[in-house]
């Protein structure tokens, strides 16, 4: 496992701590099992990636896990605290540590790049609005992105709407941040860049990150942790680092996804 | 949480400042003032370097960052150099990043001063221009309807079944209702002003020819403005905004044909049968009026209906209803398929061809009366 990101913000960087902790859960869409009997744990400052076939269900563990789907069964616990079980207003202060980066980017189309990041902060804290307007481009300068602040997200390419919701998830100084298929409909060099970039960010900003892809070479490269999960099986069926994994699975569909089907 | 963090300046060196950041850096009130900074170059003209400790800070979010660009800044302006090593490591990499792609010098917007000759100007133009593209979707659906004719147009037939179940039967209810009303309130304004001639009982004529003739097509061209139009718009603008038109035109099937035309036809064919149904309950409204009210029988209210209204005032209503039918479709269907391509884009599409359906239908409402008028029909 790669050497823990110092927090930069504890002073605790004794041993690696368990950040978020799945117990038993159990996700359903009506009487259909999505996914049952899922238990991982993830450290802090870890890079942690859902994986598994289309349609096994990451994207639907991860709104569980961030607070859009409440859970059939089982628990999500974020420093030892369940999620759902909290009342309403503590959920609330959960998520205010989260950032999420979703698939389709999710930019609020109706409003331009700052104001997408000024949100979350408008929201959130009591500062001005110059203070906030220099915080967002401080953001979209983070993601390579000084001097667009006045466009919106219909004017800029599809990378580009990418790094903003990054940019967006980044706003609040997030404690977790999570990510739905980062790289999905990037061109290979953009998804290398946008890994880079979440490393370079888990590194500064001693966040925990969560990611759902199925990108091998993402994978292999920024991931130290990774649970998989089995879409027939419908429970997960390996967690370790990935590229233990590929080594040393003796589960041929895992060793199959891990190796593209080639060896 | 306070704002607790503490800023120190102090001189290092011959020609060096030490910014000394204490305390915490993670603020939700206001960010840090560069001012302090500022006042000390002002007093030490000489700066050459500015260098960091950190050691005593006990934590930082992006509000520290801004500072820290800021301080940047200031220092590139006064050709002072800036070492980052007393920073935190996640610092001095944010830095780095943020100042990793240089801003592109024709990214920013400049919002320049325009003229009041100028703006009215640019509303002029934009004004000819939007009548010209409408002109070219009159066009372009005049095309269609001919292609549907000779039989090429492409569509789904079971899309046209759809649309006209939803344009009309699914209208029925509020069609009556409305219509109803509408009835009433003729019969009562009408009943008000003939009982002082003692004429009450050409309230039937009253209602039976207003509706037939005008406000039974008026109305229901109202209704499926703000019903039918504004779901067009809606629709063909979110399909817009999700690329699915252009997924056709890729396709090479025609939007015209495939969109534009079924919903164009099912308002054409729904609109006067629509109209015969709001006349005949605008007829019963007035009945109700008559009957409660004015002590008139309901036959007697009936037979003098049969005898005022004639086969040519239903007609002129029918042929407005045709109109208007054409008008809606044409306004809704023409703001979906220019709708740009965001959320606010498809709500202000909708509106569009809400205000410009019924402001058609109202334009075309006063050529019609001159025309039939003329024509002593």
């Amino acid at each position: 496992m790669s050497a823990l990101a110092e927090s930069a913000t504890t002073a605790t960087a004794s041993g690696p701590d368990v950040h978020i902790q799945v117990k038993d859960l159990t996700m359903a869409y009506g009487s259909f099992i999505v996914q049952q009997d899922l238990t991982f744990s993830i450290q802090r400052g870890n890079i942690f990636i859902i994986m598994g076939d289309s349609g096994c269900g990451k994207s639907t563990l991860l709104r569980h896990m961030i607070g859009l789907k409440r859970p059939v069964k089982g628990q999500v616990l974020y420093e030892g605290k369940d999620f759902w079980a909290a009342e309403p207003l503590r959920r609330k202060g959960f998520m205010r540590s989260f950032g999420m980066s979703y698939q389709g980017s999710a930019l609020w189309s109706s409003m331009t790049l700052a104001e997408n990041i000024a949100l979350p902060l408008q929201e959130y804290t009591d500062l001005s609005a110059a203070d906030i307007r220099e915080l967002a481009q401080l953001k979209l300068a983070l993601v390579g992105l000084a001097g667009f602040e006045d466009y919106y997200p219909a004017e800029i390419s599809g990378g580009m709407m990418k790094r903003v919701g990054l940019a967006r998830a980044i706003a609040l100084d997030p404690d977790i941040l999570y990510f739905d298929e980062p790289s999905a409909g990037l061109d290979p060099i953009s998804s290398r860049l946008l890994d880079d970039l979440i490393l370079e960010l888990r590194d500064s900003l001693g966040a925990t990150v969560v990611i759902v892809t199925h990108e091998l070479a993402s994978i292999f490269s920024i991931g130290d942790n990774s649970v998989f999960l089995d879409a027939e099986k419908r429970t997960m069926t390996a967690t370790g680092n990935p590229k233990q994994l590929r080594d040393t699975s003796t589960d041929p569909k895992i060793h199959r996804f891990l190796t593209r089907g080639e060896a | 949480m306070e704002d607790s963090y503490q800023l120190k300046l102090a001189i290092a060196g011959p020609d060096g400042l030490q910014i000394t950041l204490t305390g915490n850096w993670k603020v939700r009130h206001a960010l840090p003032e560069s001012a302090p900074l500022e006042d000390w170059l002002d007093s030490h003209p000489g700066t050459k370097q500015i260098s960091f400790d950190s050691t005593a800070m006990s934590g930082w979010d992006s509000a520290l960052l801004t500072f820290l660009v800021r301080v940047t800044a200031i220092a590139a302006k006064n050709t002072i150099q800036v070492d980052q090593s007393g920073l935190p490591d996640g610092v001095q990499k944010l830095l780095h990043l943020a100042s990793a792609v240089p801003e592109r010098g024709d990214a920013r917007r400049t919002a320049g001063k325009v003229s009041f000759l100028a703006r009215i100007g640019n509303q002029g133009m934009a004004v000819a221009g939007t009548a010209t593209e409408a002109l070219a979707f009159l066009g372009e659906a005049a095309l269609s309807l001919a292609r549907l004719l000779r039989g090429k147009a492409q569509f789904r037939w079971s899309d046209l079944l759809l649309t006209l179940q939803q344009t009309g039967a699914q209208a029925l209810g509020i069609v009556a209702l409305i219509s109803f009303l509408v009835g009433i309130i003729l019969a009562y304004i009408g009943a008000a002003q003939l009982v002082n001639f003692g004429a009450t009982m050409y309230v039937a004529d009253l209602v039976g020819i207003g509706m037939a003739r005008a406000m039974g097509a008026m109305m229901t061209g109202i209704i499926m403005a703000g019903r039918t139009g504004a779901a067009f718009a809606a629709q063909l603008g979110t399909m817009q905004v999700n690329e699915e038109i252009d997924a056709l035109e890729t396709l090479g099937i025609s939007a015209m044909d495939f969109l534009v035309l079924p919903r164009m036809l099912a308002l054409i064919l729904m609109m006067p049968l629509l109209t015969l149904y709001a006349d005949l309950f605008g007829i019963l409204g007035g009945l109700f009026v008559s009957v409660t009210t004015f002590d008139i029988g309901i036959i007697e209210y009936l037979h003098r209906t049969q005898e005022a209204v004639n086969i040519r005032h239903v007609m002129v209503g029918l042929t407005e209803a045709s109109v208007y039918g054409v008008l809606v479709a044409v306004a809704g269907c023409y703001q979906g398929i220019k709708c740009g391509r965001s959320s606010s884009a498809v709500g202000a599409a909708a509106t569009s061809a809400v205000v410009s359906g019924i402001l058609l239908i109202v334009i075309a409402t006063a050529f019609l009366t001159v025309i039939f008028n003329v024509l002593g029909i």
